[in-house]
């Protein structure tokens, strides 16, 4: 089976939500709240434990004649429909201590749950902020790539499910090339601030979700240089070692003094 | 087990109050047909924005760390044990003292117990505390971290075990048992005190990656600080060697406080400001320069009240410093600029529902 990817364009998004909705459905998850977050007509608000699709709202400045909004003042839309980015190098699965994180043949990093025990390291190890424990639960969640319907041939439910195709589903390098190609298209169309959101030059090493966005991705909660914490490990591990053998060296030098 | 609350989020919606004037409003413009007065002011207001400057809406990037409270405190309870296994067997290496060596031996043991029971409880399950055997993986700090402490409990009781027969049965055998588990235990020992600090240091949480190198060499001496003061305490007041490592420790711990005040980046900011800042400074103040002055005034005068001064000090301190960093953890996730690399010059906008969030939980 080839490596799989999604393709998230926000070029194309409508903000319908539909994603979110089929996403709950196929996998049974829970309601997530019902509030008023006041952020344009996002009140999700960020993936977590419930939601593995999540529609974001941008309102950015009048621009006439593009995206079909020409009111004087009424902000242009931006939508984007943010998800796990299945890391080629995940941060969530190296922390996790029980091997219950494992990485699919297509790509998919994928939360065993028969085997999460909950010790929500994964949490604190994702530079995106994705995987999220349910604390009700006592078990960590988060986007499964649909790792139920992969295997069976089928697409994803939130790619499925979405009416602009905005979502696409396919092959990762074919679908890095798409990109490329859209962003070459709006360019010839006069949308010059379009880019594609694919971090290959950081240690996550590259995703399996790429996005198409307009302007700086950080308007988006994505993260310029998103780095996978083992990177930093190699420092720590020598520190601590040094601090052992001072530890070490310390208490024998006390003990030393004493015998006389 | 205790289930934590889902923090509420506040509905922005008009209270009462601007219903009532939304209402005269709609009155107003249904008599003149126009409204020049103000409109209602939002929860909050004005609303953040989702821009290049201020990311989204101020939304979190990061989750916050989602450890109970048993974590800190296990971070309290297996230093000490790590660094009592340390002192025991320098002790029985270079002393006569085998008290001291009884009582360090068993504070490791009873550290090594626990350490599992208080991680049992953060995972809700007894079970799910084996989950974490079924794997050993080096490039993951807490596997590295369950092995090493199930390796420490057995050691540090097996030593403990063979101490306690020993003090009625003195036979080589048990002498020899003692001394290869009392060895194991140290080599454990060593890793229990120090691979909490890369445990959150490997993070993405920027206040403890950044600090990665520093951690495991704090966190040691916090250990030390506080094993030594346990046997002060519990009866070991006069050795000599102990107020030496106690002063050592507590020495450290000062470097440490003074590097912090020093090193003021952005991102240490949650170890200086808010809540969490607080904790730390107090718990630097309470194991570093308080108990090495007392320490010091003890070798001098020989007043053992200034002692049990310092050694009450330094335990405090080093649970105080634990739930610290912990905390300062939780302030640092919060913060969306760092992640999202904001300029520092784009001052804030506004509060994100979270942060409401955090205000109303606050004042309820």
């Amino acid at each position: 089976m080839s490596t799989t990817a999604f393709l998230t364009d926000s070029t194309l998004c409508i903000g319908c939500k539909a994603c979110e909705v089929a996403c709950k459905e196929w996998n049974q998850i829970s309601e997530d709240g019902y509030e008023w977050s006041g952020h344009s007509y996002d009140n999700t608000q960020a993936v977590g434990h419930s939601t593995w699709r999540h529609v974001k709202f941008v309102e950015n400045p009048v621009e006439i004649g593009l995206g079909g909004n020409s009111g004087e003042q009424l902000p242009a839309w931006g939508f984007s429909s943010d998800v796990c980015k299945h890391c080629e190098v995940a941060g969530c699965l190296e922390a996790c201590p029980t091997g219950a994180i494992v990485r699919m043949e297509f790509g998919a990093v994928f939360v065993q749950p028969d085997v999460c025990n909950g010790c929500s390291y994964c949490v604190v190890s994702c530079p995106f902020g994705v995987v999220q424990k349910n604390e009700e639960d006592g078990r960590a969640f988060k986007c499964t790539f649909c790792s139920d319907r992969q295997k069976a041939g089928l697409a994803p439910a939130c790619a499925k499910a979405c009416p602009t195709e905005s979502i696409k589903f396919g092959n990762l390098e074919e679908l890095r090339l798409e990109a490329q190609l859209r962003v070459k298209e709006l360019e010839a169309r006069g949308i010059h601030d379009a880019v594609v959101y694919d971090p290959l030059d950081t240690s996550v090493k590259g995703i399996h979700a790429l996005f198409l966005l307009r302007g700086d991705p950080r308007s988006y909660n994505l993260p310029p240089h998103p780095e996978v914490p083992t990177t930093y490990m190699k420092k720590g591990w020598t520190s601590a070692a040094i601090a052992a053998g001072v530890m070490l060296g310390a208490t024998l030098l006390a003990f030393l003094g004493e015998r006389r | 087990m205790s289930r934590v609350p889902l923090p509420e989020v506040p509905n922005r919606l008009p209270d009462v109050e601007s219903e009532r004037r939304l209402n005269e409003i709609r009155r107003t413009a249904a008599q003149s047909g126009m409204v020049t007065a103000k409109g209602v002011t939002p929860v909050g207001a004005p609303f953040p924005q989702a821009s290049p400057e201020t990311g989204y809406y101020g939304v979190p990037l990061l989750k916050e760390p989602q450890w109970t409270k048993e974590v800190p405190l296990y971070f309290f309870v297996g230093g000490a044990a790590g660094a009592a296994a340390v002192i025991a067997s320098a002790a029985h290496l270079f002393t006569q003292d085998d008290d001291l060596v009884h009582s360090a031996r068993w504070v490791a043991a009873a550290g090594g117990i626990l350490s599992p029971a208080l991680l049992t409880l953060d995972l809700g399950r007894p079970s799910r505390f084996l989950n974490m055997l079924r794997v050993f993986k080096l490039q993951s700090p807490m596997s590295v971290g369950a092995w090493t402490l199930t390796a420490f409990s057995s050691f540090s009781a097996a030593a403990a075990f063979a101490n306690a027969i020993r003090q009625k049965l003195d036979s080589t055998p048990v002498y020899v048992l003692e001394n290869i588990a009392g060895a194991l235990a140290t080599a454990t020992g060593l890793v229990m005190a120090s691979y909490t600090g890369v445990l959150i240091g490997a993070t993405t949480i920027p206040v403890w990656n950044n600090n990665i190198e520093t951690l495991p060499p704090h966190f040691a001496a916090s250990g030390m600080n506080s094993a030594v003061s346990i046997l002060e305490l519990l009866g070991h007041e006069n050795s000599r060697s102990l107020n030496l490592l106690g002063m050592a420790a507590a020495g450290y711990e000062s470097l440490e406080g003074l590097m912090l005040e020093t090193k003021r980046t952005r991102i240490n900011e949650p170890l200086r400001k808010g809540k969490s800042g607080w904790i730390v400074r107090l718990g630097g103040v309470l194991s570093g320069p308080l108990p090495l002055a007392l320490r010091i005034a003890y070798a001098i005068t020989g007043n053992k009240k200034l002692r049990r001064a310092a050694s009450w000090s330094s335990i405090a301190g080093s649970l105080l410093t634990r739930f610290g960093w912990v905390q300062a953890g939780h302030a640092s996730a919060k913060d969306h600029r760092i992640p999202l690399e904001l300029p520092e010059s784009v001052p804030k906008v506004g509060m994100s529902s979270h942060e409401l969030a955090d205000m109303h939980m606050k004042m309820a």
